[in-house]
């Protein structure tokens, strides 16, 4: 289950904050905020899209740069709210 | 003891001469901005000293002496000129806080170029809109961000260099490109600055309004007058110092006081190409031992979230003087930065149009947390009634903002924009587009804007550009975009949207028109929340009252609604 979660939220970075061309190389551990793939204002529409498609509701306090900084942070924060 | 000293003697005494003679500028009829950021610093014995120390997301570190600066930006401007490029040619860049951003900038003023930065996150709409206007001959970029260029540049004939900085060696440029590096091309030592006199253009940086396209803001070289004197009263840069500015030099903040303040006064500076991150910037301050930071409300609000805890893990005391810039810094953030670093950030208010600091704090006045300071010495700065336009004389009463023209960094013209340039101007005031009032010690205090321009992190966007993009989604029939208060940014971006029949409301579709925004504006422009409504209120003649949904937002009271078309 979390193999799927991982590609689907991978996919998604790269369809939505990557040119089609880039080379940029994203996997789970890829720095997605702090390395400036998706900045900080782009975060809130990828916070809904985690949030649509899980399901859920990531309170704001919770919603730091540093938790959506890779695939892997965000799936630990993922598992805070829903059974994956 | 600062360099500023007793800010009321200097009020009285002060005048732009003094700086001029501080620069000697116009020394042998030089008055280019290039030769003072880096040749001069060489010709004063400090051509070893570290000019710029870069660091990436990754942690590699590159460093630059002033004579890597004056060897690297003639390179590059021998590069422009060989490549065609003329003096008066508007030359953009757009790349990432990458070494060739800084360097890029003086190598284009150097050639008599007026440099365009732009912010690397524009979409290929909005970069497009501000190149066409401002008829760009060529652009730096990095390869990442080539793909936007290539997607615009058959519209914009007069676009013809596009120059990028990092191909890969296999890499096939198209028609029209280039491919430069700037550290493996020839070195160049002996440059011919090209002589521009002190009011040849210099810079356009793009600004939004209520209405209509951004604004190209164009300054003068002249401007570092205000720029170096500026950063070494306010910002108190002296010699030893580590200074870091944490603006984009997109944004004239990081031009202004990331490239011509620091420069022009011998200081080291570093630079983070990351984003934001709590831990990573106080890491970044005490791994370069930080002296001089300079940064925005937003970000110090971001780091009040963390608490005083994450502080306490770093060594900052390096940290001396701390200021900020965008938009005003709320008591709550003075106060609170004072405990976590032992010093007030100082609020420091000025735009794009001014190209310096207005009204700002000052090492050793006293600070009024919330208070915008006062007017810095040789600026004459009050606030207008605004039916008369007359300066308000009694403490207390809210104004317009105005300054009396004449500043060495006022902007000279909007570009190719002469009608909104002159109505900046009203009886002998330049207008800021900012409400204030003064108290009885001399204090500005920030009300708000006088239009409808968001301001959101420090950055101003304009809702007739999001609104108008917004228009071309093929779901959207009518759209506001108004301001929305936010704890961090101050405001962000909330967009009312009527659809199109056919269309329904959905969580589906709210992701699709934000995304949407932001591929082809900016994330800033990109609407954080969309309210889908049955229709918008609208005047009898039909504009769209952007008043009213922007007053519901902020709890205001919503004033007059006799001219709203349904009552």
């Amino acid at each position: 289950m979390s193999e799927d979660i991982r590609k689907i939220i991978i996919d998604y970075v790269k369809k939505e904050y990557l040119e089609e061309d880039s080379g940029v190389d994203v996997n789970e551990n890829t720095k997605l905020i702090s390395s400036g793939i998706v900045d900080s204002f782009s975060m809130v529409s990828l916070k809904m899209f985690i949030e649509k498609k899980f399901s859920i509701k990531i309170p704001d306090d919770k919603a730091t740069p540093e938790a959506f900084d890779s695939v892997n942070n965000i799936i630990n924060l993922l598992k805070e709210y829903t059974k994956i | 003891m600062s360099h500023i000293g007793s800010y009321e003697e200097r009020y009285k005494s002060f005048n732009w001469k003094q700086s001029e003679e501080e620069l000697e500028y116009g020394k042998n009829g030089m008055y280019n901005i290039g030769y003072y950021c880096s040749d001069r610093i060489c010709e004063k014995g400090n051509g070893k000293k570290l000019s710029l120390i870069w660091e990436g997301f990754t942690g590699e570190v590159k460093k630059f002496t002033y004579d890597d600066i004056r060897v690297y930006s003639n390179t590059i401007a021998k590069f422009l000129q060989d490549a065609g490029i003329s003096v008066g040619d508007r030359v953009c860049l757009f790349m990432d806080k990458v070494p060739e951003l800084y360097i890029g900038f003086i190598g284009i003023l150097k050639m008599g170029g007026i440099a365009q930065p732009l912010f690397s996150a524009f979409g290929e709409e909005a970069l497009f809109t501000r190149l066409d206007d401002s008829k760009t001959k060529a652009i730096l970029v990095q390869k990442k961000h080539l793909p936007k260029v290539r997607r615009i540049k058959d519209k914009l004939p007069e676009l013809t260099k596009v120059i990028v900085i990092d191909a890969d060696e296999a890499a096939v440029p198209q028609v029209n490109e280039i491919h430069f590096r700037m550290e493996k091309t020839p070195k160049v030592d002996k440059f011919d600055i090209v002589k521009v006199g002190p009011e040849a253009p210099s810079v356009i940086h793009y600004t939004s309004g209520t209405t209509g396209k951004p604004k190209g803001a164009q300054h003068a070289h002249s401007s570092i007058i205000a720029q170096y004197i500026t950063s070494k009263w306010v910002l108190d840069l002296q010699s030893d110092d580590i200074y870091w500015c944490t603006a984009d030099p997109g944004w004239v903040t990081g031009t202004s006081y990331g490239i011509i303040g620091p420069w022009a006064n011998g200081v080291t500076q570093v630079v983070l190409d990351a984003g934001f991150g709590t831990e990573k910037w106080y890491a970044f301050i005490q791994k370069h031992k930080v002296s001089m930071w300079y940064s925005a409300p937003t970000v110090i609000r971001l780091l009040m979230k963390e608490g005083i805890e994450a502080v306490k893990k770093y060594d900052l005391s390096s940290l001396r003087h701390l200021a900020s810039v965008g938009e005003p810094l709320n008591a709550e953030a003075v106060v609170w930065s004072e405990k976590a670093f032992g010093k007030m950030f100082l609020d420091t208010y000025w735009q794009t149009e001014t190209g310096a600091m207005m009204i700002t704090n000052y090492p050793g006045m006293k600070i009024k947390p919330g208070s915008m300071g006062k007017p810095f010495p040789g600026i004459t700065a009050t606030v207008l009634n605004t039916k008369t336009s007359e300066p308000i004389t009694t403490p207390g009463i809210v104004g317009l903002i105005a300054l009396k023209p004449g500043w060495p960094s006022m902007m000279r013209s909007y570009w190719n924009n002469k009608t909104t340039y002159d109505s900046k101007f009203k009886n002998g005031w330049y207008i800021c587009g900012d409400r204030a009032s003064i108290d009885n010690e001399g204090y500005f205090w920030f009300v708000g804007r006088d239009d409808d321009v968001i301001n959101t992190a420090g950055h101003l966007v304009g809702p007739f550009e999001i609104e108008s993009a917004l228009l071309e989604h093929k779901a959207v029939a009518e759209s506001a975009a108004v301001g929305k208060p936010d704890p961090v940014n101050m405001e962000v971006v909330k967009a009312f949207i009527a659809l199109k029949p056919g269309f329904e409301p959905s969580g589906d579709m709210e992701l699709d028109i934000m995304n949407f925004i932001r591929k082809r504006l900016s994330p800033l422009a990109m609407p954080q929340e969309i309210e889908f409504v049955p229709s918008l209120p609208k005047t009898r003649s039909g504009k769209i009252m952007r008043r009213l949904l922007r007053a519901k937002e902020w709890g205001e009271e919503i004033g007059d609604t006799s001219t709203l078309e349904n009552d």
